[in-house]
């Protein structure tokens, strides 16, 4: 018997919390990454330790708003059912997007 | 035998931890999908594979932030000026030649950012799977979004791997000071 022909025991939110805020938390880095490129103001601003430049504000700015995100949505969906299919699907356009925006040869097309 | 102290975290942020984090992923690709697509697992597997996940994740953030925060200020340290020997600045080594400098504008440019995808993922996946456990299966849509964030990890962290073994080959980390490895060779 496949696992997949019981009901489910729970409600989808919180997977797709987390779901979508991974899609969300990794296409702000990407944008981050992008914007720390092209703008010196944002690039200085970036700079949380100097040492790493600006990829310490990208990646800590970034990880704040995955996890801020996160617990969101977490709060709003944890005992609903929400539309799994659209969430996973912008989720997924959301990390597919962070692929292209980190590759530098796409990023210094914009 | 020696090292350096650069050298050692060079090799304890690559070799150690991402290349475990690399190995330990086809395998937990292959469990996420065996698992939530058959019945046939017991709960000291289920438990197996939870601490298998999450060991995952603490690789992942264990090398990203070494390689961020303890690697990569060495690889983008400015010489002083009238540095005519540029080997223990390795960003300012690739960048001085043509054939050479894509692997800092291409490759180092590419890794840095994309490497942190790889512990967003995996923490994700960890989490819904042990949040949902069995009941994973029961979720088509959640199973097939924590398999492909699965993948995508595993991708993130090949780039990364990648770009830093091809990195580190023309211009590695170097400096600090001198451990020595005492091997005694036998004749």
């Amino acid at each position: 018997m496949s696992a997949s022909s019981n009901r489910p025991a729970l409600a989808n939110g919180s997977g797709a919390a987390a779901v979508l805020a991974a899609g969300i938390g990794a296409f702000a880095l990407a944008v981050l990454a992008c914007a720390g490129d092209k703008l010196a103001h944002v690039r200085s601003s970036l700079i949380f330790y100097e040492p790493t430049g600006p990829l310490s504000g990208v990646t800590t700015a970034a990880i704040l708003i995955w996890l801020l995100t996160w617990v969101i949505l977490e709060g709003r969906w944890r005992n609903k059912t929400v539309p799994a299919g659209r969430i996973n699907g912008a989720a997924l356009i959301l990390l597919g997007l962070s692929f292209l925006l980190t590759f530098p040869p796409i990023a210094d097309l914009l | 035998m020696e090292i350096t102290a650069r050298g050692l975290w060079t090799l304890i942020h690559g070799m150690g931890f991402g290349a475990l984090y690399l190995l330990a992923c086809s395998g937990a690709l292959v469990e996420l999908y065996r698992f939530t697509t058959s019945s046939e697992f017991t709960v000291g597997q289920e438990r197996f594979l939870r601490f298998y996940l999450i060991t995952m994740v603490v690789l992942a953030w264990a090398s990203v932030l070494i390689g961020a925060y303890v690697v990569y200020p060495w690889y983008r340290a400015a010489p002083p000026p009238g540095t005519a020997d540029l080997s223990m600045f390795p960003q300012r080594l690739l960048i001085s030649s043509p054939t050479t400098i894509a692997w800092h504008s291409l490759g180092m440019e590419w890794k840095e950012h994309v490497a942190w995808l790889a512990p967003i993922s995996i923490t994700m996946v960890a989490f819904v799977f042990i949040k949902y456990g069995r009941d994973l299966g029961n979720h088509r849509q959640l199973r097939s979004a924590v398999l492909c964030f699965a993948a995508a990890s595993f991708v993130s962290a090949g780039i990364a791997g990648f770009f830093g073994a091809m990195i580190t080959r023309d211009a590695p980390v170097r400096g600090g000071h001198t451990i020595q490895l005492n091997w005694r060779e036998e004749k």
